[in-house]
């Protein structure tokens, strides 16, 4: 189907595109940005005055807790919320149950994704075998079945020597491997940053150095293997100081962020909220602000959600005994921009690094605008709200300490692959205010 | 068709912070969940209502029917002898009618979680629950979820809190030496895992006194624990000289486990207190321990059974001041 888009602040990161213009869509994909090609006779004309299109975003991490923890949410229900939140494309890290270490899981994950809402569901592999960090998993036959990338998620290594081995495996089929750098004995018990308030609350913590101490290991290797290595997660400054010195001295290393570091610190633990329970854990003051640099200058070239929805009962205990975790589709899109909003970096940036930023790690043509690239995009009411508010969350895991913020601006409709996969419900976009 | 979410599967939310838990809108404690963050005027209303107690458990008739027709269930999820039956005998003192649940033997081995077993205890209509758990945070979450009306008392929880355990050692140091403001106070050992130091931290510095110090190597001190408010050494020797009062606290064996320490022979020739060290302190300097101590591990016996401990006192006036709180939290409803 040919659809022309009118009068819409059409926003390419990719080209640096930012300006009022039409687009023109044909089939899956984009034919034209700022121009109608002759003769193009569009089936369908939408007119998008006083709206922004954009591409959607594509996460880097999103637990979707299916096959084996359907009690949380299922790809069904995770992929309706992220196209609620602007997100066209979601990675799902391997530690399902069981795990993504062979084709057949890889495949069930994409029927399942067919079924569901529309949205791109793309997959990461085990590094190795059930996760446990022994033998590595069949790599090639993964990447034939189309996993982006091999991952141990949270589980560890049993060693460097694993990680080196798999660094130099997953090389040879140029298979991107993603790693969580968290040394576990260092780690530990910890559920809070160690500091000010595990020692105030007695809850045991994750020093910085079990980051540190573990990306000095994976540094070390990527230097000695010269593998392409990308890094999820971060959650220190002095993490993000040693990735930015290892990209400017050439290494092939990348590094996202979940944005609930950008926003939320230890300070937020401070009455055993549950819903501030997440690994790596929110850190100080510090390292947000370090962090925030690292991603205004691009050091940091994503920021994901991290997602991991939860059902209610897994969060409710003391809060060690509470599973970690934020259910964050939804607040991916809002927190990215509201960094732009408040002047940390210009708003194409903020994009980019939920766009181009992953798309570029993933090596997929996605995440921009441009003519041929897959019609994946955001339309975007700058004028509306969005509260995270219970009442229209569609996750299925409620776990997130964003209810009863409110962010500027609000996701119309999300489209994937040319096709409207979610549309605001008409009561959230026809506000009196509008026609007032 | 977009489904909503239902009203099911909505989260209780966080709730508020532990001050708003514990206290009523008008500064009353409902729960005592924590010593941090009580004002000043409310440490010493607890002190001053166990005096009153104390002086009435050393009566013939240790009696009072302030509790009468009142449910007190011990829910104790870790082993513990002096702080449960302490809590027992301030209730039974109070008239109150007593539960003892020993939670390691019963239902959490059968998987019942910790909200379980509040929802069932709560349906046989009790009035206070007085905890012990292993999690930090335990009585908070106890306290957010329980009916109104219904108080907790937090008799530790994990490494976070004691806070009833602490009050008795203010009333005890009160008793003995009267001022706060005047007195260097030291606070010796593991205080990394201790919740009974946490809790005495914020007690001393609620009531002023002069100068808190904590004394443990490195190994055995939280990161940035200067920040509760406390001077920090790391010698013993230095630690102990001209303090008033010396607060020792128990060594677990599992420390020499998980590479904290590497012997309690070591320890106790580095932090062990011992008559001639104690010599350091001002000579009419108080040694008290939360109990059970380790003899020869962190306290000679005969400094634990010299004249200036006052271990066993620290024990009476458990008592007193758990029924104070007891007495004072009971029935208190709102918000």
């Amino acid at each position: 189907m040919s659809i022309l888009i009118e009068n819409a602040r059409v926003i390419d990161p990719a080209s640096g595109f930012d300006a009022v213009a039409p687009i023109c869509i044909q089939g899956a994909e984009i034919l034209t940005l700022g121009t109608i090609p002759e003769g193009f006779e569009p089936r369908r004309r939408i007119d998008a005055t006083g709206r922004w299109l954009f591409p959607g975003a594509i996460d880097l991490s999103a637990h979707l807790r299916e096959p084996g923890e359907e009690h949380k949410a299922t790809v069904a229900s995770e992929a309706l919320a992220a196209a609620h939140g602007g997100i066209t494309t979601l990675v799902m890290p391997p530690d399902t149950q069981p795990p993504i270490d062979s084709p057949a899981e890889v495949e069930l994950i994409s029927r399942r994704a067919e079924q569901a809402c529309g949205i791109r569901v793309l997959t990461m592999g085990a590094l190795t075998r059930g996760l446990l960090g022994e033998q590595l998993a069949e790599l090639a036959a993964l990447k034939r079945a189309g996993v982006v990338a091999a991952s141990n998620a949270h589980q560890p290594l049993s060693s460097p020597l694993v990680l080196r081995r798999a660094l130099e495996y997953a090389a040879t089929f140029d298979l991107l491997v993603a790693v969580s750098a968290q040394d576990a004995a260092l780690a530990g018990s910890g559920c809070v940053h160690e500091g000010t308030v595990s020692t105030r609350l007695g809850l045991p913590g994750v020093p910085e150095a079990a980051e540190t101490a573990a990306l000095g290991v994976i540094l070390a290797l990527v230097e000695q293997t010269r593998a392409r290595v990308h890094i999820n997660r971060l959650s220190t400054a002095r993490g993000a100081e040693m990735v930015a010195k290892a990209r400017a001295d050439g290494l092939p290393v990348s590094a996202d962020v979940a944005a609930h570091q950008l926003f939320l610190t230890e300070m937020d633990v401070a009455d055993f909220n549950p819903l501030c329970h997440v690994n790596p854990p929110l850190r100080t003051q510090r390292d947000r602000e370090g962090l925030r640099r690292a991603v205004a200058r691009g050091e940091i070239s994503a920021i994901c959600s991290d997602h991991q929805p939860h059902e209610s009962d897994s969060k409710l205990g003391p809060f060690a005994a509470t599973r970690p975790g934020i259910s964050a589709l939804e607040t991916l899109l809002p927190l990215t921009l509201r960094l732009a909003e408040e002047g940390l970096l210009p708003l194409s940036e903020a994009l980019a690094r939920i766009t181009t930023g992953p798309a570029g790690i993933l090596g997929v043509g996605s995440g921009r605008l441009s003519p041929g690239a897959a019609a994946d995009f955001v339309l975007f009411d700058p004028h509306g709200l969005t509260e995270i508010d219970p009442q229209t969350w569609l996750s299925a895991g409620a776990n997130t300490p964003f209810f009863g913020w409110t962010f500027s601006g609000s996701v119309t409709e999300t489209w994937v692959a040319g096709r409207p996969v979610w549309t605001a419900p008409p009561e959230a976009s026809a506000r009196p205010e509008e026609f007032a | 068709m977009i489904a909503l979410p239902s009203s099911a599967h909505r989260l209780p939310q966080p709730g508020p912070l532990p001050n708003d838990l514990q206290l009523t809108a008008d500064g009353r404690l409902r729960h005592l969940l924590t010593v941090e963050g009580l004002s000043r005027k409310l440490v010493t209303e607890i002190l001053d209502n166990a005096e009153s107690f104390a002086n009435m458990n050393e009566k013939a008739v240790k009696k009072v029917p302030l509790l009468r027709g009142k449910t007190v269930v011990n829910l104790f999820f870790e082993a513990s002898t002096r702080t449960r039956t302490t809590f027992e005998l301030a209730a039974k003192r109070l008239s109150a009618d007593v539960l003892n649940i020993n939670v390691s033997t019963s239902s959490a081995v059968k998987g019942e979680s910790l909200l379980d077993t509040l929802r069932n205890l709560e349906a046989m209509n009790v009035d206070m629950f007085v905890v012990r758990h292993q999690d930090s945070g335990a009585a908070h979450f106890m306290a957010r979820h329980t009916q109104p009306g219904i108080s907790v008392l937090n008799a530790g929880d994990g490494r976070h809190a004691h806070p009833t355990q602490a009050l008795l050692d203010m009333f005890t140091i009160r008793r003995c030496k009267g001022d706060f403001t005047r007195l260097k106070v030291a606070i010796v050992g593991d205080i990394l895992h201790s919740r009974v130091a946490r809790s005495q931290i914020h007690a001393l510095n609620i009531l002023q006194a002069g100068e808190v110090r904590v004394v443990a190597p490195r190994s055995l001190l939280p990161a940035q624990v200067e920040d509760l408010g406390v001077h920090v050494f790391h010698d013993l020797k230095q630690g102990l000289r001209d303090v008033d009062v010396v607060m020792m606290l128990r060594l677990q064996r599992e420390r020499m486990e998980h590479a904290h320490l590497p012997s309690e022979h070591e320890y106790f020739q580095l932090f062990g207190l011992t008559q001639r060290r104690l010599l350091l302190a001002k000579p009419d300097c108080l040694v008290m321990h939360p109990g059970p101590a380790n003899r020869g591990v962190e306290i000679d016996s005969a400094v634990a059974d010299g004249a200036q401990s006052v271990i066993l006192q620290q024990v009476t006036f458990g008592i007193a001041v758990r029924m104070a709180v007891m007495s004072m939290t009971i029935g208190v409803q709102g918000t």
